[in-house]
């Protein structure tokens, strides 16, 4: 047993983790907490020496975060807002993690997303509003999807880095974006911000009852389930879980590569596609150059540290969310500039990737098991 | 880095006020502290845009009773929303400052309902009356001092060729160059501006190669309008060209090569703003002026201005200033042979016509397009 669980700690870093089987899962699962939550902390304590060295108190520091990121009623609608297209995009990293392909491209998808979803909108502005929102959510789907695809389309049958091609097809998505947004799709009296027109206050799809949080949040909970199941649970997660640990081996029992990649690729753009749906018909209301805010980027920093684990996704995406949240905070309160957060969130990356090299050598877990 | 501005005791002063000003029914106009929110879209030592907002929020900070938190970088998405929720929820804030113009519509306009009694200033926006009456928006003419540049150009150029790194072609970024040319084109009847537009508002490498190429082709003044004038006057000074600077004084980046240039006056207005609140006056919510306002200036000339170009500026601007000059008079001919503005037309600062330009004046060599 023991050296099972050392063989996975030899997996490459960045591969998915080897399902343990039910045996170990349980053993697994105190690990994936107890290592990753320990490497939280270092950098947090990295963080807050980094802080001190600045003349400013640390524990203010942890305070600040704490009470920015959950310490009110506020607060965590802020931190639970941010996290939602987070959780999406990471998903966009994570599921074709699964097949070994590293994709980050997220930022891509969630543009043609958006601006797929505000076509429909604009051309079916007639209809009843629930037909325009499902329309914009399978545009927006159907959108981010291909675009993906299409990165797993070069790699399957050209042999192109799928992780070069899927980064460059986010300038193309931005050039097209912009293109249309002031060209054809232009709302002529959008003078100084050129955007689409707006697709209509019926047709938004609001904030969940009761909170300021928009709609997003439950589609990206809902798309991280189902991520989860699909990946875990069925015939066609295990065979993409098989071909992403040896395709010589996937394709000797006969499973068509390909249509696994194409598939799974397709899957994961669609839930950046989704993404960028909702911050069009939840937010931005329509479609202009504020869609590029990152979302897709930091949804891979997202996806790694959840170690593509579509469960997993949706605690870090609210930590990460709440990191953002308390940065307004931090900038008021202790005077430290912007970039500190993002020195955060490169600590934390550090800490938790090299975290990784202790998997399955922590002796009393071993004793345990 | 600026890492001085906070103390505890700040703090602790800032919180009693708070619970006395909530304590007092806060309905005295501008109670003993009030607490003003800054929000920029990038950093505010940027050289640039966000600097010249920073600068005129440091002239509050030195009025007494008044409380200023700022927050940088804030996308212009609904995290810009919840940075406003937040300066309001957790600092107090009852006067906000969402200075980027894409945080008008419908970020700030949501939070102006959302908080009715709480006031909305917006730089940039075009309030109208379907807008809600705590919000209001301003700007200033800038393209008022761009003229003067144009003078101050039109005689320094020994070439008679101007360059221009702008952004995007819209109507705010148009009337600048268009009214730089005319303003050059007093000086010296046959100069051309040519202009480049990067395609965003912060695209260092972009603006380094346009100030390059445009240097290439025999400009030896140049200026621009895109968020951080820096690149292009450190690099137009190190080619030994020389430069006209725009949104702040950038002289102490190129103190031999720099001319003049087009400022906000930032530092004039917010205090002033910050006065009619105090004595109970309602800001207009449509706000606008230009040099006669003191909405924006011209920087001081540089030791090469010859006594003549200095003449020359100072005369229009005095004009300008008493209110009795029009810079757009027609005829006034576009770039591809078309009238512009019909002879024995006027368009003064104010005209609507003017905010929705969309054509570059005989003179400029470029395409909107």
């Amino acid at each position: 047993m023991s050296s099972e669980v050392a063989d996975s700690a030899e997996a490459p870093a960045l591969a998915p983790a080897a399902d343990p089987g039910f045996l170990q899962r349980f053993g697994g699962s105190i690990e994936y907490i107890l290592i990753p939550g320990a490497a939280l902390l270092a950098a947090l304590a990295v963080f807050g020496g980094f802080v001190a060295l600045f003349g400013k108190n640390p524990l203010d520091l942890y305070f600040y975060m704490y009470q920015g990121a959950f310490g009110t009623w506020f607060s965590w609608q802020n931190t639970l807002t941010r996290a939602a297209p987070l959780i999406l995009t990471a998903l966009c990293t994570a599921l074709p993690a699964q097949l070994g392909m590293v994709i980050i491209g997220g930022e891509g998808a969630l543009l043609i997303g958006a601006l797929s979803a505000t076509a429909a909108a604009l051309m079916l502005s007639s209809a009843p509003p629930l037909v325009v929102q499902l329309a914009m959510v399978c545009a927006g789907m159907i959108g981010g999807g291909l675009w993906i695809m299409l990165a797993g389309g070069l790699r399957q049958y050209r042999g192109v880095n799928e992780t070069i091609s899927s980064l460059l097809l986010v300038y193309i998505a931005l050039a097209v974006l912009n293109h249309l947004v002031e060209g054809a799709m232009r709302d002529p009296a959008s003078l100084n911000k050129p955007s689409t027109r707006e697709i209509g206050a019926v047709n938004m799809i609001g904030s969940i009852p009761g909170t300021d949080v928009h709609w997003g949040l439950v589609f990206g909970l809902v798309a991280a389930v189902a991520a989860y199941v699909l990946i875990y649970h069925t015939v066609f997660g295990f065979a993409a879980r098989v071909a992403g640990g040896n395709v010589r081996a996937a394709r000797i029992v006969g499973l068509d590569v390909g249509r696994l990649v194409l598939t799974v690729c397709f899957i994961a753009g669609a839930c950046a596609g989704l993404a960028g749906m909702v911050e069009v018909a939840a937010v931005q209301g329509r479609a202009n150059a504020n869609l590029a805010a990152g979302y897709g980027f930091t949804g891979i920093l997202v996806a790694f540290l959840a170690r593509q684990n579509p469960l997993a996704i949706i605690p870090v995406a609210v930590l990460l969310g709440g990191i953002s949240a308390s940065g307004g905070l931090l900038q008021r309160r202790l005077g430290l500039p912007d970039a500190s957060v993002l020195v955060l969130q490169g600590i934390i990356f550090v800490a938790v990737l090299g975290s990784d090299a202790l998997y399955g050598r922590l002796r009393f877990l071993k004793a345990g098991s | 880095m600026d890492f001085g501005r906070f103390s505890r005791r700040q703090l602790l002063q800032g919180g009693a006020a708070l619970a006395a000003g909530s304590a007092l029914g806060a309905r005295a106009a501008l109670a003993a502290d009030t607490t003003i929110g800054f929000i920029y879209v990038g950093s505010r030592d940027d050289y640039g845009y966000n600097q010249a907002h920073a600068q005129g929020a440091a002239a509050l900070k030195k009025l007494p009773g008044l409380k200023i938190v700022e927050e940088e970088k804030v996308a212009e998405t609904d995290a810009c929303e919840k940075t406003m929720e937040s300066m309001i929820n957790l600092d107090g804030a009852s006067l906000l400052f969402p200075t980027s113009f894409g945080y008008y519509n419908p970020h700030m306009i949501k939070m102006a309902n959302k908080f009715p009694k709480l006031r909305f200033e917006h730089c940039g926006g075009l309030w109208s009356d379907k807008d809600p009456k705590n919000a209001g928006s301003y700007f200033g003419y800038i393209d008022e001092a761009q003229y003067i540049s144009g003078i101050v150009a039109g005689y320094s150029s020994k070439t008679g060729k101007l360059g221009f790194v702008a952004a995007k072609p819209i109507p705010q970024v148009l009337r600048n160059i268009n009214a730089f040319t005319l303003g050059a084109r007093l000086a010296n009847p046959k100069a051309t501006t040519q202009v480049i537009f990067t395609g965003d508002w912060s695209m260092p490498v972009k603006e380094a190669e346009a100030t390059n190429s445009l240097i290439d082709q025999g400009v030896d003044v140049l200026t621009c309008h895109v968020d951080g004038p820096k690149t292009m006057v450190e690099n137009a000074a190190r080619r030994g060209a020389m430069v006209c600077g725009y949104h702040v004084n950038q002289s102490p980046l190129a103190p031999k090569a720099y001319l003049t240039g087009a400022e906000w006056n930032w530092e004039a207005l917010y205090p002033k703003f910050v006065k009619m609140i105090a004595a109970g006056e309602a800001i207009p919510n449509f706000y606008r002026g230009g040099l006669r306002e003191e909405i924006v200036k011209v920087s001081p000339y540089g030791e090469m201005v010859s006594t003549e170009a200095r003449k020359h500026a100072d005369d229009v601007k005095a004009k300008l200033v008493a209110g009795d000059y029009v810079i757009f008079k027609g005829p006034i001919m576009d770039n591809k042979g078309k009238t512009a503005i019909a002879s024995g037309t006027d368009r003064g600062q104010k005209d609507p016509e003017l905010e929705k330009m969309d054509y570059l004046v005989e003179g400029v060599i470029g395409a909107t397009s």
